[in-house]
């Protein structure tokens, strides 16, 4: 059960807040903690909100680095976040390779 | 815990009723049965805001969001929900194609949307990059696409700020009248919730939770996937759709594609967690290359599936229930529930204060079946 209402305390803005922590989608740690404090709860959620680790490297860079924050904002345990499904596929592959379905194109 | 309303399901739905009630002053408290907020076919669909194509009695409910509401969205909820209006593209290359579209485009003209049929000269006029394949198409200027995931956590973010109250991971397990009103709802956790007026609006589960006071709606778990690819530069802004529904999507704002992908097999899925098939994202990797060659090279990123609760007769029950007073439904959303979200939560919120609708909403009415 995760109530949203639950008291977090404020978003203290930090001299941190411009580090760019997912690089694909260039998203800032300022964002991610705002987005806490609008509600994301979740690493889902913030995925959604935010796209981190939606971009081409598919979060191999920062989950471990969006999972601390996230914890830390919410005062827990970064163990305790359950991390986003990973997505096939799991490197990015041009749709005519995807087309092919096992067989030549010809 | 009480609130004078009660939304059981934290999708697009909910959501966006939450910020309506909310908005007006009205307790409220939403329940999520998952652990997160939209997880459901809210987050999951391929963003179409839609008129063209569109069961003719689900058509007003859409023209009103457009008209009023999917233009002032992003300042409404203080996010960014990728509202683009360029254009609906429905896209055909046989004889059969240009009926099906045909069909469609005159059932559409009658209840008044500006849409026509054009030839494949004339979509590629508008889409310089669809192939030669294409020979037919329906063209509605006024549709268009948003981003489903800002658009859903966005009503979410207002509706809390505004004084919603979301809670996530209690999963609904019965609704208790009492002296013959819904009053209770009961969760896996056992906790008790209590409000005047009760709406379900969880999806296909909802079929679950309104048996515990004798109501059944009809309707079905379908299976819906989606693809992303990476990002390229701008290319067109219309929302995209083929007369056999085997891919739609768009380019978003990010400027990757979005595409909904169907190989026909969606009905038969697996019950349980949703999971992407091997096979779709091929099978619309070959339909999306032959209308859109120069896409061949683009890669894609990610793939997702999710449920949409797909209704006998393919359009929503959005109605309260007399045998059960105090009880509203809202399911059976049959995948294009998305682009007439923004109505029905404005509708929910004047059923559940028992106001006069904006809309009539007699052919969403539960006893139809």
């Amino acid at each position: 059960m995760n109530d949203r209402n639950r008291n977090i305390g404020e978003y203290i803005p930090a001299d941190d807040d411009n580090i760019i922590v997912c690089r694909c989608e260039e998203i800032t740690k300022g964002e991610i903690r705002r987005a806490v404090h609008d509600g994301m709860f979740t690493l889902t959620e913030i995925r959604r909100y935010l796209r981190t680790g939606m971009g081409l490297c598919q979060g191999q860079t920062c989950t471990k680095l969006v999972k601390s924050i996230v914890a830390k904002e919410l005062g827990i345990r970064p163990s305790d976040l359950e991390p986003a499904t990973g997505r096939a596929p799991m490197r990015p592959i041009e749709m005519y390779i995807l087309a092919q379905d096992g067989e030549d194109m010809k | 815990m009480n609130a004078e309303v009660i939304i059981v399901g934290g999708g697009i739905i909910g959501c966006s009723t939450a910020y309506n009630l909310a908005k007006n002053g009205v307790s409220v408290i939403v329940l999520e049965g998952s652990e997160h907020i939209g997880n459901g076919g809210s987050t999951r669909n391929g963003g179409g805001v839609r008129q063209s194509g569109r069961d003719p009695r689900e058509l007003p409910l859409v023209m009103y969001a457009i008209k009023n509401i999917w233009k002032d969205l992003s300042d409404m909820l203080d996010t960014d929900v990728e509202y683009h209006q360029q254009g609906n593209l429905r896209l055909g290359s046989t004889d059969k194609h240009h009926q099906i579209l045909n069909g469609l485009t005159e059932r559409a003209i009658k209840c008044g949307l500006d849409v026509r049929m054009i030839d494949g000269y004339e979509a590629r006029q508008i889409n310089p990059y669809l192939s030669e394949e294409v020979t037919c198409a329906s063209w509605c200027p006024t549709d268009g696409h948003a981003n489903p995931l800002t658009a859903t956590m966005g009503y979410y973010k207002m509706a809390r700020r505004l004084g919603a109250h979301f809670i996530s991971g209690e999963k609904v397990t019965e609704i208790r009248k009492i002296k013959g009103k819904a009053r209770q709802v009961i969760t896996e956790s056992g906790n008790i919730y209590e409000g005047d007026k009760i709406i379900v609006a969880s999806g296909y589960e909802s079929r679950f939770i309104v048996s515990t006071v004798g109501i059944d709606v009809p309707m079905q778990p379908v299976l819906l996937e989606t693809l992303v690819t990476e990002a390229v530069a701008p290319m067109f802004w219309q929302m995209l759709g083929t007369a056999d529904a085997d891919f739609y999507g768009h380019q978003s704002n990010h400027g990757s594609f979005v595409f909904g992908l169907n190989s026909g097999y969606e009905p038969y899925a697996r019950p349980g967690k949703p999971v992407s098939s091997s096979i779709a994202v091929s099978a619309a990797c070959r339909g999306i290359m032959k209308y859109f060659p120069s896409l061949s090279d683009i890669k894609v990123v990610r793939s997702w599936a999710g449920w949409m609760d797909s209704c006998a007769d393919h359009i929503p029950v959005i109605s309260p229930v007399e045998e059960v007073p105090g009880l509203i439904l809202a399911c059976g959303f049959s995948g294009h529930g998305f682009g007439i979200a923004p109505a029905v939560g404005l509708l929910l919120s004047q059923l559940a204060t028992e106001q006069k609708t904006t809309l009539d909403l007699s052919e969403f009415r539960y006893n139809r079946f």
